[in-house]
């Protein structure tokens, strides 16, 4: 499919050839462009609402709406601070690396390798197993959380990270295998069979083959996984239990729990919870979309 | 609907002959390769998921699980629990009723919006930026769009702006999130803001798939905009628009974030979804074998979606 093309392509638009076509058709798409700045405007204004409420005085907050900040453009950085320091987000900012960063590479690994398996190794029920793969797909995080709990509390699994970076790579990886192994099938068949004639292993073929032609894939497949996790609520409610160890998503929902309507604190630590997403989506748009396109099917 | 078709007949060509391979089967190759992932699947979703559904039979009481009870778990969610499911009255309420709100309104409108979006888009110069605008959300987490939301949504027409804009206009502030009549409405809206870019991005490049002369010719033919739309380019993404669709009520049936944050299934258990419900009876009220009735109850909703998915697989991978 085109979703590389799918923020940026060409449009389908009448052609008009004349000036007064060009004027004609310029004048019946007024009400497009209308309706598409309000869409515009509906789909910006809560976000920037927040990002300006991040940076205003508390005290503006509680006594004028954002939208007013611009006759008085008073500003202000202490509600970072506050966050960041007094509500402990720098810790849980880390907290969010530690848990992403081996909830990532790991299932990236072990699913390329899997992958590999199921697209150039020949073993018996390959394709079966495959299908039940894609079945596994659709299989809710839920249903796994009550027998890992109840199995593995007891050896201290939830204490520390060990249990989210393992459920967060197990469950990551029906949808690594089913996008990897879609991928590495496309390769060219004769690169790999010359490769395997002049005496390379699967190792090999994998290690300078078979990965270096895939980085898009890789790639679309780890920002899909990394902003996952990094977003993730649910799975850092059950499986991180140390209130050191929290991610962002979870003292962003503290904040919530404790201080309701103080939305100088609230703006502050959504928006801490919003950067690295954002500077994803705007550097590596083109990647980041395709991952999320792929994900879709998680 | 992403996803390279694959195609089988690799599938089908020998793999590898290595001397010591029996038939051309590499089990080495296979278990070096394979045996992690196989590994983690079966501990953690194959295993757990048999477990739950043996774990539904019992009581479960924080966590122990020493007391067999048969059905009872599912009679009590579908008969005596009206936070479940409440056919009593008209309409109906509870979780289950909640859900099915939210695959119709949330789904429905997402498509809608998302179609409209693309159509729209791509008639004008600044298409890319337009639909990077409402792509934006699919980046954020759902705690943080919570937090926007609820401060949309704001009952102080001094904070909140969806009230400060209806106020504008004559209308006393709502609580949107904290009236029983708004708030369904409200989270599916917040809901469907979130997701429509998605849809935008998928349809838009389903868009151009189409031949641009065949629209051409229907225009040189004299059919209008409307005709061209409902005739021609309806028909054409009625695919991408069915397989969107399955996603959008996966994530419904998946849905527990933006609730959990937004409105803890309030007011009272006004808002609750499946998701949500599974979390609270069982980690919150410690009901441990009816949450895994609940996780039970949302694997069977969502096998018709495997099925669907594992035959769309092999006919992508047959063509």
């Amino acid at each position: 499919m085109t979703e590389h093309d799918a923020l940026a392509g060409p449009a389908i638009r009448p052609a008009s050839r004349t000036l007064s076509g060009r004027l004609v058709s310029a004048l019946n798409r007024t009400p497009i462009h209308i309706a598409l700045i309000i869409i515009g405007v509906i789909w910006l204004a809560p976000t920037i609402g927040l990002l300006v409420t991040s940076f205003r005085p508390r005290t503006d907050i509680q006594s004028t709406g954002w939208w007013e900040t611009f006759s008085t453009l008073r500003f202000t950085t202490e509600n970072y601070e506050q966050v960041l320091n007094a509500q402990g987000m720098v810790g849980a900012f880390v907290n969010n690396l530690i848990i992403a960063i081996p909830s990532t590479l790991l299932p990236l690994t072990i699913a390329s390798m899997a992958a590999y398996a199921f697209s150039w190794i020949k073993f018996p029920f390959r394709d079966s197993i495959f299908l039940l793969v894609v079945a596994l797909l659709l299989v809710p995080v839920q249903v796994a959380f009550i027998p890992l709990l109840t199995l593995f509390r007891p050896f201290g699994f939830t204490n520390g990270y060990i249990a989210i970076w393992l459920v967060h790579t197990a469950f990551a990886l029906p949808f690594g295998i089913f996008l990897l192994r879609n991928f590495f099938i496309t390769l060219p068949r004769d690169l790999i069979e010359a490769a395997r004639i002049d005496g390379a292993g699967d190792i090999g073929i994998f290690r300078t083959i078979v990965v270096p032609l895939s980085v898009p894939a890789i790639a679309a497949y780890g920002i899909f996984q990394f902003l996952w996790v990094w977003n993730d609520l649910l799975m850092a409610l059950v499986f991180v239990q140390d209130n050191t160890k929290f991610p962002m998503t979870r003292a962003v929902q503290n904040l919530l729990s404790q201080y309701g309507t103080e939305w100088h604190l609230l703006a502050a630590g959504a928006f801490l919870l919003m950067v690295v997403p954002l500077i994803v989506f705007f550097s590596l748009q083109r990647y980041f979309v395709q991952g999320l396109l792929a994900g879709s099917v998680k | 609907m992403t996803e390279p078709a694959g195609n089988l007949s690799s599938m089908a060509t020998p793999g590898n002959l290595k001397p010591g391979d029996r038939d051309g089967r590499n089990w080495r190759g296979a278990l070096i390769f394979f045996g992690p992932a196989a590994l983690l699947l079966a501990i953690f979703l194959v295993f757990p998921t048999i477990y739950t559904i043996l774990l539904s039979f019992n009581r479960g009481r924080r966590g122990e699980f020493t007391e067999w009870l048969g059905l009872d778990n599912y009679v009590t969610l579908f008969t005596k629990d009206p936070n479940f499911i409440n056919l009593s009255t008209f309409p109906p309420s509870g979780a289950v009723w909640n859900n099915v709100l939210w695959i119709i309104f949330y789904t429905g409108f997402v498509l809608a919006f998302g179609l409209i979006v693309a159509t729209l888009a791509a008639r004008v110069r600044y298409e890319a930026v337009i639909k990077a605008i409402v792509f934006l959300p699919m980046a954020i987490a759902a705690t943080a769009l919570a937090v926007i939301w609820k401060f949309v949504y704001a009952p102080d027409a001094n904070i909140g702006l969806l009230n400060a804009v209806l106020g504008v206009v004559g209308i006393q502030p709502i609580s949107w999130l904290g009236d029983v009549s708004f708030v369904n409405a409200s989270l599916i809206a917040a809901g469907t803001w979130a997701s429509v870019g998605f849809a935008t991005v998928i349809l838009s490049a389903a868009l151009k798939g189409i031949p641009a002369e065949i629209i051409e010719a229907a225009r040189t033919d004299g059919a209008g905009e409307r005709q061209i739309f409902f005739r021609i380019i309806l028909p054409m993404v009625s695919l991408p628009m069915s397989v969107l669709a399955v996603t959008l009520i996966v994530n419904v049936v998946k849905l527990f974030d933006l609730i959990y944050v937004m409105t803890n299934g309030g007011p009272g258990t006004q808002s609750r979804v499946i998701g949500y419900t599974f979390y609270v009876e069982g980690f919150q009220a410690g009901l441990f074998g009816k949450s895994a009735a609940i996780a039970v109850v949302m694997l069977i909703v969502l096998i018709p979606i495997m099925v669907f998915n594992i035959r769309r697989f092999r006919t992508a991978a047959v063509v």
